[in-house]
This record gives structure tokens, C-alpha cells and sequence, in this order.
């Protein structure tokens, strides 16, 4: 059962929500693999994608999972909108409110916007990735597609690899398999590791082979290059040396780990493009995957999944 | 949530059997035999009935007939006006509709409201040649012009009552019985 | 004009007086003993302490330049409901309050609008840009009590050196808002757990005590009064207790906010609770109790920052830093400090009177005879729930909402005549 108005991360969920999230991904998969992808679940449905931060990729899986459940779908961006002649979100909250959207997917570049939408709109919001803070639906569809290959999430051990201090994808991840009862070790630069990791549950490595070393799962984060500006780490090349991922370090891992990424790639600098082509990368089922757990969870904030058994 | 009663025992497991035994019967007669028949249940009681109604065909044809389960929860007309919406749980159709005789199995035809999320569903999943329907009860009611093709008993009941189909893969038990709301 | 408070217990820490006594004034000064007369004004004070009015050192008051968020007449009337009868005014205005001038405008606009004393703080630099220093000695002749950059710290160890040497020269002290910018490097909350788990940048507690280590090296050297504002970590009080122990001439505040919450009052994006410096952990605010205890730190001063409603209901990094804290700040003290034990009343009042108006150099703080009549009657038992809505200043930014607080102001007078009462 999931019982909360909205998403907007994955610390405030308890392991049963998480599950069951899943579990109602699964059939939404089934819809997808049809020949004709559409039912008419939220016919009359509006959802709004309000993005203040580009991204193809949540934009258009959302906006692909609203439209295979038949719901209406308006796109925002920041730089067609009156939020560019500086409307505050508050205000902006308050016209889509007046709209009648039925559900909001907000992605923003500063943590806890997604928290000051919520509180002004009836309407269910979606944090679609906020600042540094969380992006509970990457984590979502990277524990549906760890599930598919290894049925249980308990007793895994994941490694989380890059930049964690600013990563709302390590933050989601931390919370989500940590709930379902995974390891997870986070391994990047002491420059790029935020403080109290430990209280999350999580175990901090700087060095990638000891925390490669027996994982199921190996996570690599995007490094953006803004962080080697910001005086954070000293160059690529060296950091792809440090904490790049490669044949001879994948080979630490068990024998069948599974490579994830949110996307998109630096190949050749966190990720060598044999092993992003590799049999371990499952890169492209998360995007599918993706659309799955997005239909799930608008299907769940519009009312569902509260009664097993209806009377109909 | 009102309470409810149960008033009467209506029939039992040897009058189920022998009402799918009819039915089966039935099904092979009008499509003259197994040819390009399937069997799709709808979740839950639909399921077990057809794959009971599979094993009666194979009983008496000799031959397997492809059983699907069909959830409709996602074409249900009334999501919006429930306030809540029920669990989803997949529809396993492992096989091609295009050009079947689809016999859709359901325990009780009531408003045919089921009946007409699960020819929706069904046509999303290709083009039959032809939908029947098969249910175990038809109790009344109809608020669409459906009607069943194989019925294994009609019950008149008012509205107020419900009949509940109970069945050994699920409840443990074969029974049908009325049970009135308190 | 005659007036006799009778039946308070009398907590004066200049004398060293706590007491059951009745206190007389005439024609706003405290007399000895009279007779009343018909005329003569009673107030009843029984159960209730008497102290000299508290001064709040640390007070923005937005005037001139941002009067939506505050103005001269609503920060003092602020003040008057929450026990205060003086407060040095920050200069972080628009004009900064970095020449003669717009020190004799606030000064004007407090003799006639004010409802408590209002002593104006000059900025070190020229609009407190951290490049040049400003005509400290003009202001200084025009009335400003001490000088501080304070929000925008002074950055340039040389510049802060040479603006102590000329502060030594004046005899006001430097108050240092202690924060280094490359350290904080644009964080908006204390750098730990919370700061890693909400995803908002942190400022850990190094950048506050870097600078504080900083300006107690200098103020050592020159030997200019160093006021360090805010006191917020562990490692700062300890540098403080050791600058003390050395004898140098520095003294130190603490806020309600920084002894009572921590960073988790930011959770859930709480812009509320966005202040600077940031609310720390756990073991911060047990050492700022700690050095509120053993008298590290001299001063208990509000940072009342007010701001409006649409300034802090955006996004957690687009909100001001700041709260409100002239209306809270005495039933904070009474609650978290006076009724758990860690201070006394007699210690309290020093360091919400006393010890403000000696740092500052004022004729306050005291209620000896020929004192000015300047008095807080607290109410010890006096239990109220903080509401927004009633408060007398613009600014409603307060982390401190429904929080139930016992102790609190019921009367204010300034010079005899009654500002606030309950």
C-alpha cells in the first residue's frame, strides 16, 4: 500500500511501500512489451512535467508513461515559461493548481523545491530529481531491473561510485537498497564525499578496488566537469585512473555484477566503453524499466492501489 | 463497511463441476471443436474456472486449449470516481489472438461492466475473430447490453445482495452462496 | 514624576543585588526611598523579578532601505514587547550605515519613532565591501556605538587589522560576524548529516572558528575590544575561553536559536530556520551552554533578522538567511536556561543587560540609584505559546512557532514610563 500524497523521496518510505511500488511496475512492464501500448487508465488525467533543469531522458519517460495510460500530458520548461520572466515557484505552483493538474513531475535544480511545491497544490507531485537531494524514481527503476535479474534485493551488496556529494541518484540509492536490505558501499574522491554517510548505513571507501571487491551490483555516477572547476578534484584523466571503471576492476566484483548507470555516459572517464557495450551493463533495460516504474507511480498518486479487492 | 450475511447456500461443488461439465460441452458444440479456441479467465475467479474448463475440453477433445488471465484493472470505467483504485497484477496472455475464438471465463455476470473492460483489454491485444462469454453465474442487473454465451446457472438475487463464488485453487472450497449486505 | 514597584524580587547583577526590595523611580531615575503621595504610580510586581532593561546587541532594524521587512517604529516596538529597552542596530541598511550621515538619520528616526533606545553600529568598510575602511572616527562623533561588517565579514586579515588599530584609537569595539567566505563558499546550512541527507550545501563549523582564531590573534595584537558576534560551534567557544584565559580583550555572544535548536530544525526545507550562522549540532549547542555557563560568553543577543513572507517562501537556497528573535528571546533564555538550571537569574540578567551596555559603553544596565529607569519585570511562571501573528514587528520568520514558552516579559519601562505591558 502506498499511502502518501506524493513522491518525494525515498528516505520517508518504508520497505513495504518500496515493494509494492514494484510490484505494480511489473504489470505496467507487461503493458509495454503489447503491440498496442495503451490502456485507458487515466483518461481525463492531467499531468504536468515541470522541468526547471534540461533532461531528456525523465522528461520523456515520464511523459511516455503518462501517455500509455492515456492521461493528458503538458510539458513546462524553464525557458518557455513565465518562470523565466521570474514567477516564483510558489505562484507558479498555484496557476498549475488552477489548471487542474492531477499530478505535477517536478524536477529542479535546488534540494526541497519539490517540498514547497507539495504544500501549496492538492494535486500529487513527482520529485523528478531536486539539487542534491534525491531522485527516488532513478532508484525505483534501478531496484526493478537489480530485482528482474536477481529476484531479491536483500543480502546484495552495492557499490555507488563518483561524485556522492552532489548526486540526488547516490542519495535516492543509499535510502532505497539500504530499505530492501542491500550493502551498499559508496566509493569516490574524500573531495567529493559528503560528511555522515555513515549514520545512512551506507560504508564509505576511497579506494574503487576494495569496494568492488565481492559487489552484485556496481553503480557508476556521472563526474561532471563543473566539479574539476570548482578546484574539487583535480583532473579527469587522473580521476578516471582513480575511480574508473574498467575490465580488470569489474573483475573484483562477483562474476555475474550488474553495471548500472543513470545516464547519460563519460565513456572513457567513469566508465570504459567495453564495459558500458558489456554483458554486466543494463543500462538500456533501465531505461525501459524506467517507463514501467513512472506508470506505476502515477497509476498509485492518482488513487490507486488502495483495495485489493473491489466490488464491481 | 456494512457487514454481511450469508443467507444461502446456492450450489456445491458437484453442481459446480457439473455446470462447467455443460458448459465445456457447450463451447466445443457451438465452435464445432478446438480449432483456434482460447480460453481467457479474468482475475481471480475467472482464472481457476477456465483453466478447469481447459481440462474438462482436453477431457472430452483430446486436446489442450491455450488458457490466458486477463487483468482488467487498468480499463475499469470507474477509477476516477472511486477515489481509490485497486492492486494491478499482469495479464498473462503467453500467445496471439489475432484471428481466435476468445471465450472469456468470469465467475459472476453482474453490470457486464467486467465484461466490457475485458473486451477492451482483449482488443488491445490483438484482433480476434470472435469474444464469448462464459460465466458461472449470471445474477442480473445488466447496465450494459452484454449477455453471456454459457452460463452455468441463473440466479435472480436484488441488489443489495452479493454472491460470492468460492473455489479450492483460492478459497479452499467449491461454493456458491448469497450473501446479504446488513 | 513618581513610581514604586513593589513586592519584585530585584535581580541586579551591577550590584550584585538579588533580592526581595521595592524599587523607586522618580522622574525616570532610580531614587531612594520615598513616600508616595497621591500621585505617586504603583506597580505591583509581586512574584515577578525586577531587572534593568535588557539590551539587544544585535539587531537588525532594516531602516533606512528595506522598511518592508522592518522599520525603526516596528523594531523598537518589537523590542518593547520582548523586555527590551535598547538595541544596537546593525549596518547592513541600504545606504549602509557607513558614514555620519545615515548614523545622525537613525539616531533622528529612533528619538522619534522609537519606542526603546537605539544605539547604531557603523560599518568597518566603505558599504561593508571588505575593501576600505570607512570614516570610523566621523561616526564615532555622530554616535555609533561599535563598528561591525557584520554578514559580509571582512575578509582581508590586513584591512581587519588596520580597522582594529583605528577602533583601539576610538575605543569601540570591532564586532566580528566570524565567517570565512571560502570555506562557506555559498552553503546554506551546518555541514553534517542533515546537510547531507536534505542535498544543501554546508558550511562546516571550520569556517566560523578560522576566523574567529583570526580576529582573537589580532585583537590580541592590537589590543582593540573584539566583540565576536553569534558564537554558533564548540571549537569557537573554546577559542574564546582561551583567548580569555590569556586576558585578551575579547568578549563573545551566543543567540536563542544557537542554545536551543539544531540542524535538524531545518528538515523539510524550514527556510525558518535558515540563519547564519547556520543552526549546528548537537554537540554545539551543549558547548555554547556550556560557555553561557561558565561565562565564556558575556552576551545573549537575538540577531533579529526580519524578513517578509514572500522573501522566505522560496526555494531553501533562494531564502534569506535570518529570523526574527526580539519577541522569543527572553522566553527562550527563561525556558532553556533559567528553569533547566544552567543559569541563574543574577547571570541572565548580565548577559541581557549588564554586559551589553559595558561592551557597548552605556550608562545601562544597572539599576543603582541615579540609574536611568530602565526596567524588565519578568514573569517567571508566565507560560505562552509563540504566535506570529501577534507579534509587533513586520517580520513573522520564526523557527519558533508553537513552541510553548515559560518566562517572559510583562512589563517594559524606559526611563519610568511604561513601553509594553502584558
Amino acid at each position: 500500500m502506498y499511502k502518501h500524497k506524493d513522491l518525494m523521496e525515498l528516505k520517508e518510505l518504508t520497505a513495504d511501500e518500496i515493494n509494492f511500488l514494484l510490484d505494480t511496475a511489473v504489470p505496467m512492464k507487461e503493458v509495454i512489451s503489447r503491440p498496442i501500448k495503451k490502456v485507458p487508465t487515466l483518461r481525463g488525467r492531467t499531468v504536468v512535467n515541470l522541468f526547471y533543469e534540461n533532461s531528456t531522458r525523465t522528461r520523456s519517460s515520464f511523459e511516455v508513461a503518462a501517455k500509455y495510460l492515456s492521461a493528458d500530458c503538458i510539458n513546462i520548461s524553464s525557458a518557455a515559461s513565465s518562470v523565466a520572466k521570474g514567477e516564483s515557484l510558489y505562484d507558479t505552483a498555484r496557476t498549475l493548481q488552477s489548471l487542474g493538474a492531477d499530478v505535477i513531475v517536478v524536477r529542479h535544480p535546488m534540494s526541497g523545491a519539490p517540498h514547497l511545491l507539495a504544500q501549496v497544490v492538492k494535486a500529487a507531485v513527482i520529485n523528478a530529481g531536486d539539487g542534491t537531494h534525491e531522485h527516488p524514481t532513478q532508484t525505483l527503476l534501478d531496484l526493478f531491473t537489480v530485482r528482474e535479474h536477481r529476484g531479491e534485493i536483500a543480502g546484495l551488496t552495492v557499490t555507488i561510485v563518483g561524485d556522492i556529494l552532489h548526486s540526488r541518484v547516490a542519495r535516492s540509492g543509499i535510502w532505497g537498497f539500504t530499505k530492501l536490505g542491500a550493502e551498499v558501499r559508496v566509493c569516490g574522491p574524500p573531495t567529493l564525499m559528503p560528511p555522515g554517510l555513515a549514520q545512512t548505513g551506507a560504508r564509505v571507501f576511497y579506494r574503487l578496488e576494495e569496494a568492488l571487491v565481492g559487489a552484485d551490483v556496481v553503480m557508476m555516477l556521472r563526474i561532471q566537469k563543473e566539479r574539476q572547476q570548482q578546484g574539487l578534484f583535480p583532473g579527469l584523466r587522473e580521476y578516471s585512473r582513480l575511480f574508473g571503471l574498467n575490465r580488470e576492476r569489474l573483475a573484483l566484483a562477483k562474476p555475474d555484477a550488474l553495471v548500472l548507470h543513470p545516464g547519460p555516459l563519460n565513456r572513457g572517464v567513469e566508465i570504459a566503453h567495453d564495459i558500458a557495450d558489456g554483458p554486466a551493463a543494463v543500462i538500456e533495460e533501465q531505461v525501459t524499466n524506467g517507463v514501467a516504474v513512472r506508470m506505476a507511480l502515477l497509476y498509485l498518486l492518482t488513487g490507486g492501489g488502495a483495495h485489493s479487492e473491489a466490488d464491481y | 463497511m456494512s457487514a454481511l450475511r450469508e443467507k444461502t447456500r446456492i450450489i456445491d461443488q458437484d453442481g459446480i463441476r457439473r455446470a462447467l461439465t455443460r458448459i465445456a460441452h457447450e463451447i466445443i458444440e457451438r465452435n464445432k471443436g478446438t480449432d483456434n479456441l482460447v480460453l481467457i479467465g479474468i482475475r481471480r475467479r475467472g482464472v481457476p474456472l477456465a483453466r478447469r474448463l481447459a481440462e474438462k475440453i482436453k477431457e472430452i477433445e483430446g486436446s489442450q486449449v491455450p488458457v490466458g488471465v486477463l487483468d482488467i484493472t487498468l480499463y475499469r470505467d470507474d477509477l476516477s470516481t472511486l477515489g481509490y483504485q485497486p492492486v494491478v497484477r499482469q495479464t498473462e496472455v503467453n500467445f496471439s489472438i489475432e484471428g481466435k475464438k476468445v471465450v472469456l471465463v468470469d465467475d459472476v455476470l453482474y453490470t457486464g461492466r467486467t465484461t466490457r473492460a475485458a473486451m477492451d483489454a482483449i482488443m488491445d491485444l490483438g484482433r480476434p475473430r470472435n469474444i464469448q462469454l462464459a460465466a458461472l453465474i449470471d445474477r442480473g442487473h445488466r447496465e450494459l447490453p452484454i449477455r453471456a454465451d454459457y452460463v452455468g446457472k441463473n440466479v435472480p438475487t436484488a441488489r443489495l445482495e452479493l454472491v460470492e463464488v468460492l473455489l479450492v485453487e483460492i478459497d479452499s472450497v467449491d461454493e456458491v452462496v448469497i450473501m446479504e449486505k446488513t | 514624576m513618581k513610581l514604586i514597584i513593589k513586592g519584585g524580587r530585584l535581580v541586579d547583577p551591577a550590584s550584585g543585588r538579588d533580592e526581595m526590595t521595592d524599587v523607586y523611580v522618580q522622574d525616570g531615575i532610580i531614587c531612594t526611598r520615598f513616600v508616595p503621595d497621591k500621585s505617586t504610580e504603583i506597580v505591583d510586581a509581586a512574584g515577578k523579578l525586577v531587572a534593568p532593561g535588557f539590551i539587544d546587541m544585535h539587531v537588525h532594524l532594516r531602516e533606512p532601505g528595506y522598511e518592508a521587512k522592518e522599520t525603526i517604529a516596528t523594531g523598537t516596538a518589537a523590542a518593547a514587547r520582548g523586555g527590551y529597552t535598547g538595541v544596537a542596530c546593525m549596518p547592513n541598511t541600504n545606504p549602509v550605515a557607513d558614514n555620519r550621515f545615515i548614523i545622525e538619520f537613525i539616531r533622528k528616526r529612533a528619538a522619534e519613532e522609537g519606542r526603546v533606545s537605539v544605539y547604531p553600529i557603523g560599518a568597518i568598510t566603505r558599504g561593508s565591501r571588505g575593501e576600505e575602511l570607512a570614516e570610523l572616527g566621523d561616526m564615532r562623533d555622530a554616535g555609533a556605538v561599535a563598528f561591525s561588517d557584520d554578514g559580509r565579514p571582512v575578509s582581508d586579515a590586513g584591512l581587519m587589522r588596520r580597522a582594529m588599530q583605528y577602533c583601539k584609537m576610538l575605543g569601540a569595539p570591532v564586532i566580528s560576524h566570524c565567517e570565512d567566505q571560502t570555506l562557506a563558499a555559498g552553503g546554506v546550512m551546518h555541514e553534517g548529516y542533515n546537510s547531507t541527507i536534505l542535498g544543501l550545501k554546508g558550511i562546516p563549523a571550520s569556517a566560523e572558528e578560522v576566523m574567529v582564531a583570526r580576529d582573537i590573534i589580532l585583537a590580541a595584537e592590537t589590543g582593540c575590544p573584539l566583540h565576536i558576534a553569534h558564537i554558533s560551534t564548540a571549537g569557537s567557544v573554546a577559542l574564546v575561553r582561551e583567548a580569555k584565559k590569556r586576558g585578551y580583550p575579547v568578549t563573545a555572544e551566543a543567540t536563542p536559536q544557537h542554545f536551543t535548536l539544531t540542524d535538524r530544525a531545518v528538515a523539510r526545507y524550514n527556510t525558518a530556520a535558515k540563519v547564519n550562522p547556520p543552526l549546528r549540532g548537537e554537540e554545539d549547542v551543549q558547548a555554547v551552554r556550556e560557555g553561557l555557563a561558565d561565562g565564556t560568553i558575556d552576551v545573549i543577543a537575538t540577531d533579529h533578522a526580519p524578513h517578509t513572507f514572500d522573501e522566505k517562501n522560496v526555494e531553501f537556497d533562494l531564502a534569506p538567511f535570518g529570523l526574527v528573535g526580539l519577541e522569543t528571546a527572553v522566553g527562550l533564555v527563561w525556558t532553556e536556561l533559567v528553569h533547566t538550571g544552567i543559569l541563574t537569574p543574577l547571570q541572565v540578567v548580565a548577559k541581557l543587560s549588564q554586559h551589553p551596555a559595558r561592551i557597548l559603553g552605556l550608562d545601562r544596565g544597572s539599576l543603582a540609584e541615579g540609574s536611568a529607569a530602565d526596567i524588565t519585570i519578568i514573569d517567571p511562571v508566565f507560560t505562552q505559546t509563540v504566535d506570529p501573528e501577534q507579534f509587533a514587528g513586520k517580520g513573522k520568520n520564526t523557527p519558533f512557532a508553537g513552541r510553548t514558552l515559560q518566562g517572559l516579559p510583562v512589563i517594559t519601562l524606559r526611563s519610568g514610563l511604561c513601553i509594553y505591558a502584558a
